[in-house]
């Protein structure tokens, strides 16, 4: 390397080197310390004390890890698809060629920017079995209005229904999708013959496969990780541990029981738990999603 | 690059690793005097209270400054500052994070300090005092308590024929009220409750209490499924047995929250409900009209030995191993405590206060009528709080958890508390040997 080379790569590692440091310092650093505090007894009060792999031993039998990542799995796998549908759904919708456009996008993609915590609280009341908007549409209908957040058998359900509040961003990114797919495959398929579902099957959904394989990844990511809203509107799970998501029983233990080590042999379960849905997604992609080449 | 620049950089950077990886430096103090820091968690009229306590003790002398912060979720702030090294001087806990914190030794002892000043346990309501007892040693001092009692609308009791100032003496005779109280419309939908037991819910893992039960024995075994907690538990269920499971839990869905008009009990849902001492602050802040008594909860008949039965906990004030200032801390918690200190703040948190002896100015200027009666439930030796270990808050979840499984008919009551007890005895065991661990090394 010439002295103005090296020079050069000081510099440009100077220019980025507080991103560098943030880097390091407070994503690298605790990534690796959860490695190896995971096969810790740690209480981040005392030193950490290495039990090899008793964590994960534990993890094996305790009921309430299994339960609790059952209803996160419950959760994912009605939360993503139903999520992706609506959201395509609208997205098709929008795209129709409707005059105003920027207005419905804007306006459908408004509630996603609600804070969670006010999201939480507007929901409790929504599903509020007395009193709640939903109930009292229900029994207009004349059907039996279930206690949403008090009966377990609903309390999923009703958080599931409660995640398509958020369907904004998945479908702003649809909408992008959709407005890239070329005009002229419609055209020549037009001249084929083909109705609107032969074009939403052939060309529309071959077209932004990639956008749902991201969309489909980023909503399998966000649903396991599920945290807030559920800590808010169903402290301890209520009821009965219905409600109980993995993340919560991860900051219970790191927060609440001290058990540092224990969260931390959680959270990276869940990671591989994550990478492994995001490679089958990935497998599948491979025999499904069509890139335009170039 | 040029080569002044390369320095300029380099002693910038320096200069903002060391702001950012060493102690801030301590603000100082033009007075002369020893600053401490003291954080608080309460918000509200609460911390106006002490508020006016440590301004009372800043002019009291001219040595030590207090500086008050209000600090949310203080019980998990104290868990990073500890850890950070950089914990307060003065930190206002409850009782019930006590355990946690003195067995990994983030709080000091105050046995020499208590000595020292001639603080004894006499001074104090014993059951207050011994909450801030830890394996031998006292972590703390107790400010603030609260006590139980069963609260009742006479305005509900006249109209359902019972006399309204005659509260139920027997848990026979709170279930028979209770159902005389309860009230349904014309379709059979629920418009009052006589009594609800998980109503506000804060306390679903203690009913075996008032049978006689307990979490645990003390040192080593849990007891979570010892047959007086079976009976307590069967006996709540008993309500969702006798209303109906569906009913009752739509009916709750119905309650506004705890701080507000729409709260079960002040809006006349629930027409007896066990609560604390300051409910009396909330009554007059949102049901100022209502017609209320409070009394000792029930006792089990035939059994006279279980009567005024209470759950205790206290506001305390610690100081974190790592406080800059171990003796102005004291001094300060001192002058809290002392009955002067005491009064002032309890009478402005409009609880009683945990002393041994109290003015009589402050009982009769006290707001809530019955503060007597929280007074008399304390003193009495069938107090009881969540046991002293650090495995408590996941006991009591998983206890409020099996509470849910009974109410709601999943499971019975020997069934869930066997496996809170199996879970939990193994979670003790750990805990203990840990302890013995920590106590070898130091």
């Amino acid at each position: 390397m010439t002295e103005f080379r090296r020079r050069q790569v000081r510099a440009g590692l100077a220019f980025i080197s507080p991103w560098l440091i943030g880097l390091g310092v407070f994503l690298l650093y605790p990534i690796i310390a959860s490695l190896y505090y995971s096969f810790c007894d740690y209480s981040v009060l005392d030193r950490a004390r290495p039990v090899g792999v008793a964590n994960y031993a534990e993890l094996g039998s305790d009921k309430l890890f299994w339960k609790s990542l059952l209803n996160t799995l419950f959760y994912a796998a009605f939360s993503v698809p139903l999520g992706l549908c609506l959201a395509l759904g609208l997205a098709l919708l929008l795209n129709s060629g409707v005059r105003g456009l920027t207005i419905y996008r804007t306006i459908f993609f408004l509630p996603a920017l609600v804070p969670m915590v006010a999201l939480a609280v507007l929901w409790l009341w929504i599903f509020n079995g007395e009193y709640g908007v939903l109930n009292s549409f229900l029994s207009g209908l004349r059907v039996p209005a279930p206690g949403w957040l008090t009966d377990p058998a609903w309390s999923k359900p009703a958080l599931v229904l409660l995640s398509l509040w958020g369907v904004g961003y998945a479908m702003v990114i649809f909408l992008a999708g959709l407005q890239e797919v070329p005009v002229h495959l419609y055209e020549a398929a037009d001249l084929d013959g083909a109705n609107w579902r032969h074009k939403l099957w052939h060309v529309t959904l071959p077209m932004i496969s990639p956008v749902l394989l991201f969309n489909g990844i980023m909503g399998i990511i966000g649903s396991l990780q599920f945290f807030a809203i559920p800590y808010i509107m169903a402290p301890n799970g209520q009821p009965a541990r219905s409600a109980y998501f993995y993340a919560m029983y991860l900051y219970d233990n790191a927060f609440l029981y001290l058990r540092m080590g224990y969260a931390s042999a959680m959270a990276w379960i869940l990671f591989l738990l994550i990478l492994f849905l995001t490679l089958i997604s990935l497998r599948l992609a491979a025999r499904y999603v069509h890139y335009e080449a170039g | 690059m040029s080569k002044p620049l390369r320095i300029g950089g380099t002693l910038v950077l320096a200069a903002l690793l060391y702001i950012g990886f060493t102690r801030g430096p301590q603000a100082a103090p033009r007075d002369g005097r020893v600053h401490i820091t003291y954080w608080e968690k309460w918000t509200g009229f609460e911390a106006d209270a002490m508020r006016a306590v440590v301004k009372e003790f800043n002019r009291s002398q001219d040595r030590i400054f207090v500086e008050m912060l209000t600090i949310s979720q203080i019980d998990r702030k104290l868990l990073l500052a500890a850890a950070g090294g950089v914990p307060p001087d003065v930190v206002g806990l409850w009782s019930m994070n006590l355990s946690a914190f003195a067995d990994r030794q983030v709080l000091h002892p105050l046995d020499d300090s208590l000595t020292r000043h001639g603080i004894r346990r006499d001074d104090y309501i014993p059951a207050y005092w011994d909450l801030c007892e830890y394996r031998g040693r006292m972590y703390a001092l107790p400010t603030t308590p609260g006590s139980l009692a069963l609260h009742w609308n006479k305005k509900l009791f006249r109209e359902a024929g019972l006399d309204p100032e005659r509260p139920p003496r027997t848990i026979e005779e709170l279930d028979e009220y209770a159902e005389r109280l309860t009230k349904r419309d014309e379709r059979g939908h629920t418009v009052c409750m006589g009594f609800m037991p998980n109503e506000p819910g804060w306390w679903n893992w203690s009913w075996g209490h008032y049978f006689g039960g307990g979490m645990w024995d003390g040192s080593e075994r849990i007891t979570a499924d010892c047959p007086e907690n079976i009976q307590g538990f069967e006996w709540a269920r008993s309500y969702s047995r006798k209303y109906g499971v569906q009913n009752v839990q739509l009916f709750r869905s119905g309650f506004g929250n705890f701080s507000s008009p729409q709260n079960a009990f002040l809006s006349g849902k629930v027409a007896m409900e066990l609560q604390g001492v300051w409910m009396g602050n909330f009554i007059d802040k949102y049901a100022p009209g209502m017609e209320w008594g409070a009394a000792p909860f029930p006792y089990p008949a035939g059994h006279p030995e279980l009567a005024e039965v209470s759950y205790v906990e206290a506001d305390v004030l610690c100081i974190p191993v790592g406080a800059r200032h171990m003796d102005e801390a004291f001094e300060f918690i001192r002058f809290v405590s002392s009955q002067k200190g005491m009064e002032l703040l309890c009478l402005g948190q409009r609880k009683h206060t945990p002393l041994a002896q109290v003015s009589p100015e402050f009982i009769a200027q006290h707001p809530n009528p019955y503060i007597q009666v929280f007074i008399d439930v304390a003193k009495r030796t069938r107090t009881f709080s969540g046991p002293k270990t650090p495995v408590w808050s996941e006991y009591q979840n998983e206890m409020d958890a099996a509470f849910d499984e009974i109410w709601l008919g999943q499971a019975g009551a020997a069934d869930a508390l066997g496996r809170v007890r199996v879970r939990m005895q193994g979670r003790l065991d750990r805990a203990l040997a840990a302890a013995a661990r920590r106590e070898d090394r130091s």
